[in-house]
């Protein structure tokens, strides 16, 4: 609130931070936020979330990810204030505000709903922070009309709410947050109503905004593709707990365990069923190489290779025989099942480099690389 | 959908298309247009007239035109100027906005209760508020008179407590006639406000918290513009009928504290002065359409964009 409620500079602030983003970043201390042993209990056998510790750097692009029900909303709410936490500790900008109501707070949130005031205008929903902070009025107007200008709905601000489209509502909603210069930019899941392609737009909009405001923001999604787009660090959530940290490529490429493979979208996933000096035995075969501890082995599609089933190849180094049992095409790739001998599914993906694809029922080689084997613990 | 066509033969199918729409829609709404001109609008224009006209020997309105009618309520008679009309003008003013505020001060709060209820209580919790008026108005009011009556446990409560004098009981009074307009009012007021309760978006509360407004602001700002149009149209369905009501004044104020319906009927039935009746009637009338121009107004300066249809 200090930030924003300084009318005393005659040259706006928002102004010359958003003509110059490296100014934003050298003015603005963006806040980082450490969450220590965090819990919310709604009903002694509902716990939304069970001793959360997690630690986001000021200016980073901080996604929660998981399914729906995990809590990454309640631990959204609770960084709102929007929530009372049930235990643990809560610090945004280095200042313990686990007890400060969400009104005291200088972390603003973008709600999945918009929650957009229908009986005010863009600008005045726009403008409604800075009036809470009692800002003077033309201060208010030139601020909400540069937000309006940043985000690209200037053309709006006379319109009602109920005039808007989707889209636009999602720009209000965020330009309401922004126009505040909040420390933290909370995101609940900001993109869900949208369709795809103004989904993918915002996706690479909100990165553009967040890198040139150098703010903070914690975004919540269920979905681990937009996930991996936007963020610098993501933190998959699932019953309450945290399951990993770590960047997008650390998570993709070395889950830590058999839920953070799932949710990234891995299939190969197969149990360890024993280990030597040479590598490991699965169900359907063995895999030689050096691979890491732990009890299950995730197969990276992108990293087999697929060809025609010659002697040659198939007693090659871990390479199986393999039998086409579905082909999808996606254009850039195709994406086969294979059935292995024994009837385990294995998913390939091969790169469409203008070769013929192998037809279901085709027999095949599948050859596995190590390097996109990862062993971890269930 | 007009533009089918070009050719004359078309044009004309669409004119008579429409001249068959226009038929089909005077079908249907004549009879409800009739009957409104039949009991409302004659009726009305009737009552009008004869607050014009002067009053005959039997209280039947006869010429020629005068306003007399409308002095004699001003206050003057034979005997010179007296406030008494005026005073019951305002006494039911006064009546009628007390007793709306006392029942949206307890109907706000009901609703928002009922609203967040368990759904499977709901329906009964709407019962038990609504279940009281499918009694008749003269019953429960004449219910209140021994609720309040000198000697009933309430009256003598109060008595003990000194505030009224121990032979006196509650009823008759003006009080009663307040308790009796609040009680047999509550229900037009919770319903509606029940019904925008029920719809309201908590989201808008989070972010007005959340852009720093503290919960009485958020309630200003983001409860209040929600519940308005509830709450405008529970005022409408409430003030309205307690401003011209004759029941609850006439047997709970013990003719003390006459409202300007009792004063009305009076003229037709007892005082026999139909002009001076009539010319009561009219300017209810008027009064009850300032007051919505006033709701209506306050609706807009509260509720921003909110288009309040009253």
């Amino acid at each position: 609130m200090t930030v924003s409620s300084t009318p005393s500079k005659p040259t706006s602030q928002a102004e010359g931070v958003r003509a110059d983003p490296p100014d934003e970043t050298a003015r603005r201390a963006a806040a980082g936020i450490e969450l220590q042993g965090l819990s919310k209990h709604f009903a002694p056998d509902a716990i939304a979330l069970d001793g959360v510790d997690l630690s986001i750097p000021a200016g980073e692009f901080f996604t929660l990810l998981g399914p729906s029900g995990c809590g990454k909303t309640t631990l959204l709410r609770l960084i709102a204030g929007l929530e009372a936490t049930t235990s643990g500790t809560v610090e945004i900008g280095g200042r313990a505000v686990t007890e400060a109501p969400a009104h005291k707070r200088n972390v603003n949130t973008v709600f999945q709903s918009y929650a957009l005031f229908d009986h005010l205008n863009v600008a005045d929903n726009i403008g409604f922070g800075l009036r809470m902070q009692r800002v003077a009025r033309a201060e208010i107007t030139r601020r909400v009309a540069e937000t309006a200008a940043f985000i690209k709905i200037d053309n709006l601000l006379g319109r009602r709410v109920d005039q808007l489209s989707g889209g636009q509502r999602q720009r209000v909603a965020l330009a309401r947050a922004l126009v505040n210069e909040p420390d933290v930019l909370l995101l609940d899941e900001p993109l869900s109503a949208l369709d795809a392609g103004l989904r993918s737009d915002l996706q690479l909009e909100l990165m553009r905004i967040q890198r040139r405001l150098g703010m903070t923001f914690v975004f919540v999604t269920h979905d681990q593709q937009e996930a991996m787009v936007m963020s610098d660090r993501v933190a998959v959530l699932d019953a309450g707990r945290i399951q990993q940290v770590g960047s997008p490529q650390a998570l993709y490429e070395h889950p830590e365990n058999l839920f953070v493979a799932r949710f990234m979208g891995h299939e190969n996933l197969f149990e360890i069923v024993d280990r030597d000096e040479a590598g490991v035995v699965l169900s359907f075969g063995r895999l030689n190489g050096r691979f890491t501890a732990g009890t299950h082995l995730l197969i990276r599609p992108e990293t087999m290779t697929v060809t025609r089933d010659d002697e040659s190849v198939a007693t090659a180094d871990n390479t199986l025989r393999a039998r086409v049992a579905e082909r999808v095409y996606r254009g850039h790739v195709a994406e086969y099942g294979l059935t292995l001998a024994d009837g385990t599914v294995l998913v390939a993906t091969c790169n469409n480099l203008g070769e013929p694809m192998f037809d279901v029922g085709t027999e095949v080689c599948v050859s596995i690389r190590t390097s996109g084997v990862v062993a971890f613990h269930a | 959908m007009p533009d089918v066509g070009t050719s004359s033969a078309s044009a004309a199918g669409a004119s008579r298309a429409a001249r068959t729409r226009t038929l089909h829609l005077l079908a249907v709404i004549s009879p409800g247009v009739l009957w409104i001109v039949i009991f409302l609008v004659l009726p009305s224009a009737y009552l009008m007239t004869i607050a014009f006209m002067s009053n005959g020997p039997y209280g039947l309105p006869q010429m020629p035109w005068t306003l007399d009618a409308f002095k004699q309520l001003a206050g003057y008679g034979f005997l010179g100027w007296s406030p008494g009309n005026l005073y019951t003008l305002l006494r039911s003013l006064w009546q009628t906005v007390l007793a709306t505020g006392l029942v949206i001060a307890m109907a706000y709060p009901m609703a928002y209760y009922i609203s967040t209820a368990p759904a499977r209580l709901r329906p009964l919790m709407l019962l038990a508020v609504v279940v009281p008026s499918w009694t008749n108005q003269v019953i429960r009011a004449i219910g209140w008179m021994n609720i309040l009556s000198p000697g009933s446990p309430i009256s003598d409560g109060v008595a003990a407590l000194g505030l009224i004098s121990p032979q006196m009981g509650l009823f008759p009074s003006k009080f009663a006639v307040v308790v009796g307009l609040v009680y047999n009012f509550l229900p037009f007021m919770v319903l509606p406000l029940y019904a925008v309760f029920e719809k309201l978006d908590w989201g808008q509360i989070d972010a007005a918290r959340d852009l720093g407004a503290g919960p009485l602001r958020s309630f200003r700002h983001a409860v209040l513009p929600q519940t308005l149009p509830g709450l405008l149209a529970g005022t409408v369905l409430v003030s309205i009928p307690a401003f011209g009501m004759y029941v609850i004044p006439e047997l709970l104020g013990g003719g003390k504290s006459m409202m300007l319906g009792n004063l009305v009927a009076r003229q037709f039935a007892e005082a026999s002065n139909w002009p001076l009746g009539a010319a009561g009637a009219l300017i209810m009338i008027v009064a009850t359409l300032g007051g919505l121009v006033v709701l209506r107004r306050l609706g807009r300066k509260l509720g921003g964009d909110t288009q309040v249809v009253l």
